[in-house]
């Protein structure tokens, strides 16, 4: 993660430096009074896109496992409930999904006699969650399914119940199998989340677009803009490999 | 046959006329056995018999077609409240253990009597001591199963099924999957059960045992009860030649 940053720095440097009338960094110069209002601007977006993603995971996660569970039942019908949903949701492009959410989903209401606006915050919300849960679903299917079917039928031997079952005995060992896929998964949420900005979350791809207008620099925006989302992915990554570490030490253990 | 017949309170096990399919294959065929309360019943044959099959129908691990299932007066049905009743009374034991490997010993045995039958932790714990000693191994409530020899997992496992307080407990070929050296211990513990009045229907290879301990021998062949019978005739003057052959095949080592 260091070498990377590294690596990029001095180019940019050395970019920023050049007389060459096509590069103006002075836009973002965080030592120009100007410059730094600048930035501060773009890396305001930061919170809104964090809360976003954590929000639309945390509903993804939960989501996920709901939608997961008709997947492993016997019954032909219920496995149909969950092929439908996956198929149908990973298929659908996450921008006309949000334009469906955000325009479509409050006509519904309407009809239905409720007054729920859906406000740019939580229509993205909805549509990451809902786009990333087909993914998460998956995840725990296959999770669950890695599990050995006798340690669900000693869990009924002793009379443990479909939930109990689920919550004493598979999930706390199929969980070192689903986290990191989980937390992997994050990262696409964090990067699908930039598409809050088309109707009109002010998250850092916003902010970027609204500079642009403003500065005609595109170049040296978006490039910060790029850099942003690499620190957080970066972070998040640093995680996930944290994260596999212990799942696997656990495991040795 | 005229009407229902009427269940008999002495019989603990009843199947008659079981028959079962897995798509075309007819895996069991005609299979009526009786176990009244207190009697011991091995079940032999060859690899793919059906024997599993027979046992894991009884606390419905399996689903039969045809006949009838009672355990303790209860038919089997797919009611759900059929299938709670009977695997509250009908405990089991796995070739392959099936511990749950994330829990502690003292935790394994336990989780059946708190989260089914709604007991306090503690006198779940008591219970779960009190059969640990029976299988003579209460030094190791604390560990992982991972950190015990195999002969000690399966001792846990039946002290697990035994902390249910079953009125039957089922064996699947309880000594399969151990050392050589490991399986008289767990015989050892199955024949004291045996002399406490555990009714008992067992699937092994380990004649000694079945001399000593069964009260019923059932051989079994391509889905069938080929034989049938008290152990003195049953080894003494087997009239199948299908069970004739077996028998001198596993006789010899
Ligand atoms: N889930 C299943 N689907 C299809 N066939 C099965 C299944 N389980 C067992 N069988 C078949 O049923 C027969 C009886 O199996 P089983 O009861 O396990 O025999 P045994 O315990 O006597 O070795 C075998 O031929 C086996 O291949
Ligand atoms: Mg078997």
């Amino acid at each position: 993660m260091k070498k990377t940053l590294i690596l990029l720095l001095p180019l940019l440097a050395l970019a920023g430096c050049s007389s060459s009338s096509t590069w103006g960094w002075y836009v973002i110069n965080p030592m120009t009074a100007s410059g730094w209002v600048n930035v501060k601007f773009l890396i305001s977006g930061m919170g809104d896109t964090i809360l976003i993603s954590v929000i639309a995971a945390v509903i993804s996660i939960a989501l996920g496992l709901v939608v997961a569970l008709p997947g492993l039942a016997k019954s032909r019908g219920w496995r149909m409930v969950n092929r439908v949903y996956v198929e149908l949701v990973r298929s659908i492009p996450l921008l006309p999904m949000l334009f469906w959410v955000f325009y479509g989903l409050p006509i519904i209401f309407r009809e239905m006699g409720m007054n729920v606006p859906i406000d740019p915050f939580w229509g993205a919300i909805i549509t990451l969650a809902l786009s990333d849960s087909a993914f998460t679903a998956e995840i725990y299917r296959a999770g669950i399914q890695s599990i050995a079917k006798g340690q669900t039928e000693a869990a009924q031997t002793i009379g443990l119940n479909y939930l109990q079952t689920m919550r004493y005995v598979i999930l706390p060992q199929a969980i070192r199998r689903i986290l990191p896929p989980l937390a992997n998964q994050f990262i696409y949420i964090v990067k699908m989340s930039a598409f809050a900005s088309v109707i009109g979350m002010q998250e850092l791809t916003r902010r970027a677009n609204e500079l642009v207008v403003s500065e005609y620099r595109p170049l040296e925006i978006y490039t910060l803009l790029i850099l942003e989302y690499l620190v957080l992915v970066l972070i998040i990554s640093a995680g996930v490999r944290w994260l596999e570490r212990r799942m696997g030490s656990d495991e040795r253990g | 046959m005229p009407g229902n017949p009427q269940p008999d309170p002495a019989l603990a096990i009843e199947l008659a006329g079981v028959n079962k399919w897995y798509g075309t294959f007819h895996v069991l065929k005609d299979i009526s056995l009786t176990v009244r309360a207190g009697e011991k019943v091995v079940i032999c044959g060859p690899s793919g018999s059906g024997k599993s099959t027979v046992v894991r129908c009884i606390n419905r691990l399996e689903e039969h077609q045809k006949g009838i299932i009672r355990v303790d007066g209860t038919e089997l049905t797919n009611d759900p409240q059929s299938v709670a009743a009977i695997r509250s009374e009908v405990g089991m034991v796995f070739q392959q253990f099936n511990l749950f490997p994330h829990l502690t010993v003292l935790e394994n045995l336990t989780l059946g009597p708190i989260k089914a039958r709604g007991m306090s932790k503690a006198e779940a714990e008591a219970k779960a001591m009190h059969y640990l000693e029976r299988v003579h191994i209460p030094d190791q409530a604390r560990k992982r199963p991972g950190q015990l020899s195999g002969g000690q997992q399966q001792r846990v496992a039946i002290a697990r099924s035994l902390c249910m307080e079953p009125k039957v407990l089922l064996f699947d070929e309880p000594t399969s999957a151990l050392d050589p050296e490991m399986i008289s211990e767990v015989l050892d513990v199955m024949a004291e059960l045996a002399v406490d009045g555990m009714t008992m229907v067992v699937v092994t290879h380990e004649m000694g045992f079945a001399r000593k301990v069964a009260d019923q021998m059932v051989f079994m062949d391509a889905g069938e009860i080929v034989e049938q019978g008290p152990p003195e005739e049953f080894f003494g003057s087997p009239r199948s030649p299908r069970c004739q052959k077996f028998l001198s095949q596993i006789l010899q080592h």
